[in-house]
């Protein structure tokens, strides 16, 4: 029997206060009326209103967006083919190669992930600019995509691939049919996983973008380096509200998902 | 055929990327420092023929990596990575285990949420994080602000922009890796060994550290290595925290390719940085092969 103890309750309590404290306090600032950032001087939505009208913002935020969604999307193909070859297509030349390939990324500092792209979009001339950056995103989001699938396809129950073949099936139609859907919720994690990396990403965005290109995180890195300001604050809000909405949206839809299920489970039980 | 190709696209992305992009930080470490563009000597003209390879390849020197070794900042900045991200794995670990405890044994009805509640921060913007301590941490930040009220100090502290910010910075943004690896351990784990340690005569917290501990140690395990290894490399932290005092790889890269424009110094901190690397990753990949192994 599992109950909450004082000790537990303490120690939930403090750690939550800990990890949203400082982003509550952020919220709470970016309504102050004053541009001292740290001084209470009245209720104010002002710096929601230059915000929207600072056209440098945005623009990096329009770019921030295009290559979230081309990268993350490219990323999500990818990144699922890895995870097949992996789980699925056995021995081949090279192999080990592959999946170390495929697991670097995971661990590799940012700095030295941008400083190798830049160096190569140099060495064979490339101009760099919203493309580079999408190529650079795509390759270490794959990563993160392949894990999130691969870990899906492990527990997937081949009999069923294998009845869609003996019944008539093509071999892609069997995957379009039957193991794309089983595999789906992973697939979107996946692309949900990489599009959020894309978004967030500072360093390699800085190596690998031009001076035609501006993300929003390289627009607030370089705002804050010189201290806190207001509009950055307002600017965090609605991207932690938005956040939230997406997360908190996603669990109540699961949650529901996982509610039709059992209930389908159970009647599905009760007429047997 | 059909086999071929999906095993040969995700292949040559990786290899034109990932692997072609390190042989160039490779080749660039072993070069030298130019005054052109692109700037480092030598360059490789493939149109020349062999002769032209062989004179580069004579060309191609340890330099830079001699050079890292005789200045102090370098094999500092090597250091005080390590002993940072080694330090607040250990702070992260602290704050963390209690957290997944709590969570653990929290009611069943509870725990969606506050699963949602760690992962909630995951998905916010990690510069974003980080930068809501400064606002915090400055001289003329909430922290000083709240302590100065409460008359527990006379002067204002000087946290940010020095190593103490770092360690909380890194151990706020990295928390819920901490966390999640235990509170899965921990949730696998079952109650009634520790019903028994304690019918069997044992205090609470010697079930406590003679049976969950040792149940949780995959999680906590991965959840060092979750920490460590992205710290060492760091660099948004550091630079918006840390001030110019405190020293770490990651920035020490930065500043030399963009500030100093030294390319090949800056490829051989790279390659020196994944060198030093290599061993925590291999370590933690070993701990999840057999975790996994015990699991299944």
């Amino acid at each position: 029997m599992r109950r909450i103890t004082w000790f537990n309750a303490t120690s939930l309590a403090l750690g939550f206060a800990f990890l949203y404290l400082p982003m509550l306090l952020l919220i709470v600032y970016s309504f102050n009326s004053s541009k001292l950032v740290t001084v209470w001087a009245g209720f104010s939505t002002k710096w929601y209103g230059t915000l929207v009208q600072n056209e440098a913002f945005l623009d990096a935020a329009l770019v921030t967006l295009r290559v979230a969604v081309a990268s993350s999307t490219i990323a999500t193909v990818l990144g699922t083919m890895a995870a097949l070859v992996l789980v699925r297509a056995g021995r081949f030349p090279g192999r080990t190669l592959f999946s170390g390939m495929i697991y670097a990324p995971l661990v590799m500092p940012e700095v030295i992930t941008g400083l190798s792209l830049l160096l190569l979009f140099i060495g064979i001339g490339f101009d760099r600019g919203i493309f580079t950056i999408i190529l650079a995103h795509t390759t270490f989001s794959m990563a993160f995509v392949a894990v999130v699938v691969s870990s899906r396809l492990m527990t997937f129950d081949r009999s069923l691939e294998e009845a869609a073949l003996d019944l008539g099936c093509s071999a892609f139609d069997a995957f379009r049919l039957v193991t794309l859907p089983i595999i789906a919720p992973a697939v979107i994690s996946g692309w949900l996983l990489a599009f959020t990396l894309s978004l967030d990403d500072l360093v390699i965005a800085s190596f690998t973008a031009g001076p035609s290109a501006t993300t929003l995180p390289i627009k607030i890195w370089s705002s804050i380096r010189l201290g806190v300001s207001p509009e950055i604050n307002a600017l965090s809000t609605i991207m932690i509200g938005i956040v939230a909405v997406g997360v908190i949206t996603a669990s109540l839809v699961t949650k529901r998902a996982s509610l039709r299920q059992q209930a389908e489970e159970r009647a599905a039980a009760g007429q047997v | 055929m059909r086999r071929f190709a999906l095993i040969a696209l995700p292949y040559a992305w990786l290899l034109a990327l990932f692997l072609v992009p390190f042989g160039i930080v490779l080749k660039i470490s072993l070069s030298d420092i130019a005054l052109a563009i692109p700037p480092y000597t030598p360059t490789l003209d493939l149109s020349e023929g062999w002769a032209a390879f062989r004179d580069f390849l004579a060309a191609l020197d340890f330099e830079n990596f001699t050079f890292l070794t005789t200045d102090d900042l370098y094999w500092k900045a090597y250091l005080s990575s390590l002993q940072i991200a080694a330090l607040s794995t250990v702070i992260t670990l602290i704050v963390g285990y209690p957290i997944a405890y709590g969570m653990a044994n929290a009611p069943d009805h509870w725990r969606p949420t506050l699963m949602m509640l760690v992962i909630l921060p995951f998905w916010t913007s990690f510069l974003i994080r980080v930068y809501s301590w400064m606002g915090i941490l400055s001289t003329e930040g909430y922290l000083n602000q709240l302590l100065l009220w409460m008359g527990l100090i006379s002067e204002p502290l000087d946290i940010l922009n020095t190593p103490t910010a770092v360690y909380i910075g890194i151990v706020y943004t990295y928390l819920p890796f901490m966390i999640l690896p235990i509170y899965s351990a921990l949730e696998r784990m079952d109650g009634s060994l520790l019903e028994a340690a304690e019918d069997l005569g044992c205090s609470r917290l010697t079930a406590f550290w003679l049976i969950t501990v040792p149940l949780s140690r995959n999680g906590i395990v991965a959840g060092c290595f979750l920490v460590f290894i992205p710290t060492i490399g760091e660099f948004v932290i550091p630079s918006l925290l840390g001030g110019s005092r405190t020293l770490m790889i990651g920035k020490v890269l930065w500043e030399e390719f963009f500030n100093n424009r030294d390319w090949p110094v800056a490829s051989a901190v790279a390659v020196v940085l994944l060198l030093i690397l290599i061993i925590p990753i291999i370590l933690f990949q070993r701990n999840e092969q057999k975790s996994r192994e015990t699991e299944g």
